[in-house]
């Protein structure tokens, strides 16, 4: 496994996709290759930082005519 | 307990954090991060008969519970708020017309988010006819090479308040080609598997992956001239 290699296989990687075989070839590569830790590094948090964020609200306009036009074609208002 | 527990088992689900198998490699940031528990409650299959069986109350409850999630979805996808707002409009109102064909095979979640993606790429495609096609696109090794390689530190995303940070992510998802910030807004933000996303955009699970690594690769090669901890001189 060379850095080229790891990179193809890292999305894999972290999701936990990836056969023993490979998964060991990738540990040992991070084991000497520092960039290529800082790389899986710096792709774990990007995963992370889009996972932990929530939605913000619903604007309180947009919000209104989603539940207007519901009233309009199901008859009632969405309880809120 | 029984949330970190959840917490837990949806991360390992997701794969971020290999169940039994540690990484030889300690990275940064080896304890696992609080993370947001699953989306969907244990309740929402009786919410959905009790919606088929007409009892509106009920489909008020799915509106209100996932309104926020298809609106920032059909945000994500079309960068526009009106196009936005009507593809959120019409993906409720649809999955409420057609509940009755909705068989139950899937999760009610997974599958208002199909329409949603279907009436948002529609409206995209409509706006950017030219740049939004679903084929495969040319794909190099070059695509994969990646340029910015800096220590980012252990939460590079407490350095920024809520709404900067917010703003950082959608600027960097909003630079990405639509067939991969489609890709990973339904893979990383909205948290479906690779299947399932497949099934929403009518794609391979292999195009799935591939377009996911770019995506991922793209981004953090975006994310990293914000939260790069450079070397002093």
């Amino acid at each position: 496994m060379n850095c080229k290699g790891l990179i193809r296989e890292i999305s894999d990687y972290l999701d936990g996709e990836l056969a023993v075989e490979t998964l060991t070839e990738i540990e040992i590569h991070l084991q000497r290759c520092k960039d290529c830790r800082l790389i899986v590094d710096t792709t774990r948090k990007t995963i992370e930082i889009y996972y932990s964020t929530q939605p913000l609200p619903l604007p309180n306009d947009v919000r209104e005519r989603l539940h207007q036009a519901l009233i309009k074609r199901l008859g009632r208002r969405p309880t809120a | 307990m029984a949330q970190a527990v959840t917490i837990y088992a949806n991360l390992l689900r997701r794969g971020l954090f290999a169940a039994g198998a540690p990484p030889l490699i300690p990275m940064s940031s080896p304890e696992p991060k609080r993370m947001p528990s699953t989306i969907v409650r244990d309740d929402e299959g009786a919410l959905v008969s009790l919606a088929k069986s007409g009892d509106l109350s009920a489909f008020d409850e799915l509106v209100n519970r996932y309104e926020r999630r298809i609106f920032r979805l059909t945000m994500n996808i079309t960068q526009n708020r009106e196009d936005a707002e009507d593809a959120t409009q019409d993906a409720f109102l649809k999955s409420f017309q057609h509940l009755p064909d909705f068989q139950g095979d899937s999760r009610f979640y997974t599958w208002l988010v199909r329409i949603a993606v279907n009436e948002a790429l529609m409206r995209l495609r409509r706006r950017r006819p030219n740049v939004t096609s679903l084929d495969e696109p040319v794909q190099t090794e070059e695509d994969l090479i990646p340029r910015e390689i800096e220590d980012w530190g252990p939460t590079p995303e407490q350095r920024y308040q809520v709404t900067e940070l917010n703003s950082i992510l959608s600027n960097a998802t909003a630079e990405l080609e639509p067939i991969f910030r489609t890709v990973f807004v339904l893979r990383d933000v909205e948290q479906l598997s690779t299947e399932e996303t497949a099934e929403a955009l009518g794609i391979s699970v292999p195009a799935v992956k591939s377009r996911l690594l770019r995506a991922r690769l793209r981004l953090r090669e975006k994310l990293g001239r914000h939260f790069a901890q450079r070397q002093q001189a």
